[in-house]
């Protein structure tokens, strides 16, 4: 008896030697293209997001609350800043993920280390949307304005 | 006694010590941006706390440490350009070598750049 062997990238493989079986699916080739994508895109974002904030004007001694306000006042800064935060979490995780699974050796470790991992991930993700999202340039507290705030001359 | 295996194209090479030099750099950027988040994250509890923090970073050790911070950030990035050609260019695989040459090189002109610019304005006093 023959066995017949397809030829290579027919995709005609049997389903024992598929890498892709199984209920994981493409998640592991899609967390590989997903990592060349998007830091193609963290490069313009980051190298953007250091010239406005460190090299240009006054560099680091213009950063304080007005300068974030200034900033998130447009919504383009605002864009900008959503997509370099999800974009760098998810790109980092994955990184992290990837060092876990190399070097925790016992399955309860790495299934530990990843659970603290995408907490951290899942806090600091909402946590960011929300500050972007919910921003205030004047805050008010017990109907006072706080001191430092941006608030439009009355 | 195990001995150091002879003609690996890989092993103690540009190829492992880039990849070395990625993992450690990606690691730092991550924790950085996980406290990145909060400590920007202090514009939503008051004005006064955010600057209060910010300026806590305003002094010469810190321009150090982000200078740093940079260098791993540039590091990273053109690397993981590289790595991209590596993996998507014809001829990724037989230029690594060149190529990661290419980008330590880069590093080393932006660096001396951003240093240059960072460091005179953060110790520059105001």
């Amino acid at each position: 008896m023959t066995a017949t062997i397809q030829s290579p990238r027919s995709g005609k493989i049997q389903p024992k030697y598929r890498r892709t079986g199984g209920s994981r699916g493409n998640f592991e080739m899609l967390a590989w293209l997903f990592m060349r994508l998007s830091g193609v895109v963290l490069v313009v974002l980051i190298f953007g997001h250091l010239t406005v904030n460190l090299l240009v004007g006054e560099g680091i001694h213009a950063i304080n609350f007005g300068f974030v306000a200034g900033k998130w006042a447009d919504p383009f800064w605002q864009f900008w800043d959503l997509a370099m935060l999800w974009l760098a979490m998810l790109h980092g995780t994955n990184g992290v993920r990837t060092i876990i699974n190399d070097y925790a050796e016992k399955d309860a470790t790495r299934l530990w280390l990843k659970i603290v991992l995408y907490a951290a991930t899942t806090v600091i993700i909402v946590l960011g949307t929300l500050v972007i999202f919910t921003f205030n340039p004047c805050p008010v507290a017990n109907g006072v304005q706080l001191p430092g705030g941006f608030c439009p001359a009355p | 006694m195990p001995t150091k295996p002879a003609g690996t194209l890989y092993r103690g090479r540009e190829g492992m010590w880039s990849w070395v030099g990625h993992r450690i750099t990606g690691v730092v950027i991550f924790f950085f941006l996980l406290v990145h988040v909060l400590d920007t994250s202090l514009v939503r509890v008051s004005p006064e706390a955010y600057t209060a923090v910010i300026g806590t970073y305003k002094n010469p050790l810190m321009a150090l440490g982000e200078t740093g911070l940079v260098a791993a950030i540039v590091f990273h990035a053109f690397n993981g350009l590289r790595i991209i050609a590596v993996d998507f260019w014809k001829k990724g695989a037989k230029y690594q070598r060149q190529m990661l040459w290419t980008v330590l090189g880069l590093w080393v002109v932006v660096m001396v750049g951003f240093s240059i610019r960072h460091l005179s304005l953060a110790l520059g006093g105001h």
